[in-house]
């Protein structure tokens, strides 16, 4: 019986690594339903991944598919993008891995508003290694480099892409899996720079240690605190507060990167006649 | 038409670099600003729009390697140039483009170091770091221009040698080569030969983007030009695919590296000048030869056999032709701008059967003629006694 | 056929994939109805009739070990 994501997977490599439970499976295969949808030429279609435990979904997809170096994921993808613009290029990165040691290149290539699709697999742990905590790690959990629970307040992803420049941005979880699919789909059809978060679940490191129980429950909670951004509007303070919310957060229209840069060649040219 | 001659120019180092990277076909830069290497990206931010190129400066030097990386596995001929303190934030990426090998050029126009050192001095320090930069057991190619005129031709071979072996070439230039200005003549495009990446057969049933030809070198298929297929930094087998595979590691590392040095007759490049008699031999690179070559010229119009023997590629080091000299020559004399880095080359070679000076400047001057001449002549007296 | 027995015609047929399937438990937790964790500890289609063809199990596995194909 073959399962419908099956056309954009190298199936020949499953099963994969990921662990019993572990959410990075439901957010690629939300990830796989949206190329569906957008009906994706995979002879035209680049994923870039970084390094972590999301970052090996590239290796599992059947499109030209590049796993760079931690953190700079964006970088490569922005090389591949200016230099062949139609090339379509989607961008899966960890919570370390983009907003961590990947920051830098995660601003920048949000305030130039190159027509990226980027998707970080949000599992507020650093998994491959074996569960240290990350910039998106909430405060107060436990990791293994946080035995005394952090002390430090996490980034609201969403919000730096949107400060930083993202002209698309978007949240939902590996519960709300057919929401992100629909989100996925919205933001590689959005022309700029798209971030959509998925908040997924690591049961073994941050589940465990942090007694969230196993991966069905992980998802549960992933029920019971995200609020989709319409009904939050009609809440309290108090009834968000611990809650994130899903859905299209952010969206405008701003000039693409590669587009000023065409421009930008024919204005060279022309100059470049009359001298 | 008449047959017009070359036209001479008088041109900076870093613009011929930048020329000569235009001429290879390079169509892509990344870089970030770093004295003394940023007339290199202000020259290519003006000329490759107008040839329908594309120059990005990026947040900094890391982004600025991998922008390269993925530029070039998209098709285009890519590179960055930079000098030190950013060679040395490369190097991670450096080391990616040589596992996954994806063709590109490194200029590093070398400045007083180390830190931030003397950003506007000459230096030859950062030698050892392009050979040992990056981690892991990997090849390396590394030319060294002396002057302008070859900094433009050694910017076409770095894009050639890239291109034929698929692996990334540094061009390690330095502030006094990339800041002056000489007079040069530019070949015509169309007489130079410009090698491409070799590409897979159209229509293969599957591409196994890492599959050896006889050379040791893969064809490559762009990406999205056909084939897709899996670029990783892990250890990976033929297709592509990460392996832990002890056999499958082994074989990979040994054909990086095999893949380089099975090929240093089309690598390796030097220049011999007066060393056919010669008793001390002076080997150099980069600027410092050129004071070598008037030392030498001096020596030998006092009567000292004396000969200069000029690196241009000094990685991967050529080590048949400087043990072949060592056996030669009683003395070696090797000035370098740095504390003697390559000198370890050399004693390598010459295994204590030769004697081997350094001549060492950590100034961000360049060493004087004079400087040599004296070390050539105290070398000779030791020579003369042991009659 | 009753119309309850013919409501209750499955409008998708769900497969497992064996091979594939880590026993997470997560697709079982969602439609204990329909699927059961086996004692080999992979999950098995207990009462296939019950299934909607919500395709929520597919949605949610995340080892690609579920396919809900219509019939």
């Amino acid at each position: 019986m073959q399962n419908s994501a099956e056309k954009y997977l190298r199936t020949e490599k499953l099963p994969h690594i990921w662990c019993p439970g572990c959410g990075n499976g439901i957010v690629l295969g939300a990830m796989v339903r949206a190329f569906e949808k957008l009906g994706c030429d995979q002879d035209n279609t680049v994923i870039v991944s970084g390094i972590g435990c999301s970052s090996r979904a590239a290796g599992y997809m059947d499109f030209n598919t590049l796993h760079t170096t931690h953190g700079r994921a964006l970088a490569f993808a922005t090389g591949i993008k200016l230099a062949r613009p139609e090339i379509t290029v989607f961008v899966i990165m960890g919570d370390g891995d983009s907003s961590s040691i990947g920051g830098n290149h995660l601003i920048h290539a949000a305030r130039r508003n190159i027509d990226l699709t980027a998707v970080i697999f949000n599992n507020s742990i650093y998994g491959m290694t074996g569960g240290q905590y990350s910039p998106l790690t909430p405060t107060g959990s436990r990791a293994t480099t946080a035995p005394y629970s952090t002390i430090e307040r996490p980034f609201d992803l969403p919000d730096l892409a949107r400060a930083a420049g993202a002209t698309y941005v978007a949240r939902s979880t590996s519960y709300h899996a057919a929401m992100l699919t629909k989100l996925i789909t919205a933001g590689a059809t959005h022309k700029g720079f798209s971030l959509i978060e998925a908040i997924t679940a690591c049961p073994v490191s941050f589940g465990r240690r942090n007694k969230m129980g196993d991966g069905y429950d992980m998802l549960m909670w992933q029920k019971e605190h995200a609020v989709p951004v319409e009904k939050a509007k009609d809440k309290t303070p108090e009834e968000m507060r611990g809650k994130f919310l899903i859905g299209e957060l952010y969206k405008t229209e701003a000039p693409e990167y590669t587009d000023l840069y065409n421009q930008l060649i024919r204005k060279s040219q022309m100059i470049s006649r009359e001298e | 038409m008449a047959e017009t001659a070359a036209l001479a120019r008088l041109m900076q180092g870093n613009e011929a670099i930048a020329e000569g990277a235009l001429a290879a076909g390079a169509r892509f830069f990344a870089g970030y600003p770093i004295t003394p290497s940023t007339e290199i990206a202000e020259i290519l931010a003006k000329k490759l729009p107008v040839l329908g190129g594309k120059f990005i400066q990026m947040e900094d030097e890391i982004s600025s390697m991998a922008a390269v990386i993925g530029a070039s596995l998209a098709g285009l001929k890519s590179l960055t140039a930079t000098s030190g303190p950013g060679f040395s934030l490369k190097q991670e990426n450096l080391g990616f483009a040589i596992m996954t090998e994806i063709p590109c050029v490194v200029v590093n126009v070398q400045r007083c170091g180390p830190s931030t050192g003397i950003p506007t001095a000459t230096a030859q320090g950062d030698v050892m770091q392009a050979r040992w930069g990056t981690h892991g057991d990997h090849p390396v190619i590394a030319l060294t221009p002396a002057s302008v005129q070859e900094s433009y031709t050694l910017t076409v071979q770095a894009f050639n040698l890239s291109e034929r072996f698929r692996t990334p070439v540094i061009l390690l230039s330095e502030e006094v080569i990339g800041h002056c200005r000489e007079r040069v003549v530019l070949p015509d495009i169309s007489e130079l030969k410009i090698i491409d990446r070799k590409k897979p057969p159209a229509g293969l049933a599957r591409y196994n983007p890492y599959e050896p030809g006889a050379d040791g070198v893969p064809p490559m298929a762009n990406f999205c030009d056909g084939y897709r297929y899996h670029v990783t930094g892990l250890t990976h087998d033929e297709s592509g695919g990460p392996t832990t595979d002890a056999e499958k590691a082994e074989r990979l590392i040994k054909r990086l590296n095999n893949k380089v040095m099975d090929h240093l007759d089309e690598i390796t490049m030097t220049e011999s000048w007066m060393t056919e008699d010669a008793e001390i031999i002076v080997i150099a690179y980069g600027a410092t030869s050129r004071s070598a070559k008037r030392a030498v010229k001096m020596a030998r119009e006092v009567g000292i056999k004396a000969g200069l023997f000029r690196l241009i590629t000094i990685w991967p080091f050529p080590v048949k032709e400087v043990t072949a000299l060592c056996r030669q020559a009683h003395t070696i004399i090797f000035p370098e701008l740095n504390l003697g880095q390559l000198i370890g080359e050399v004693e390598r070679a010459a295994r204590n059967e030769t004697n081997v000076v350094g001549v060492n400047r950590v100034t961000g001057e360049m060493i004087t003629p004079d400087e040599i001449l004296n070390k050539i002549k105290s070398q000779v007296k030791v020579e003369q006694h042991a009659e | 056929m009753a119309l309850e027995a013919l409501s209750a015609l499955p409008l998708v047929s769900v497969a497992i994939n064996q091979f594939l399937c880590k026993g997470c438990g997560i697709c079982a937790s969602l439609c204990p109805k329909v699927l059961k964790m086996s004692s080999s500890g992979k999950v098995s289609v207990s009462n296939h009739a019950l299934c909607t063809g919500c395709r929520n199990c597919e949605n949610h596995c995340p080892d690609f070990a579920i396919s809900t194909m219509a019939d």
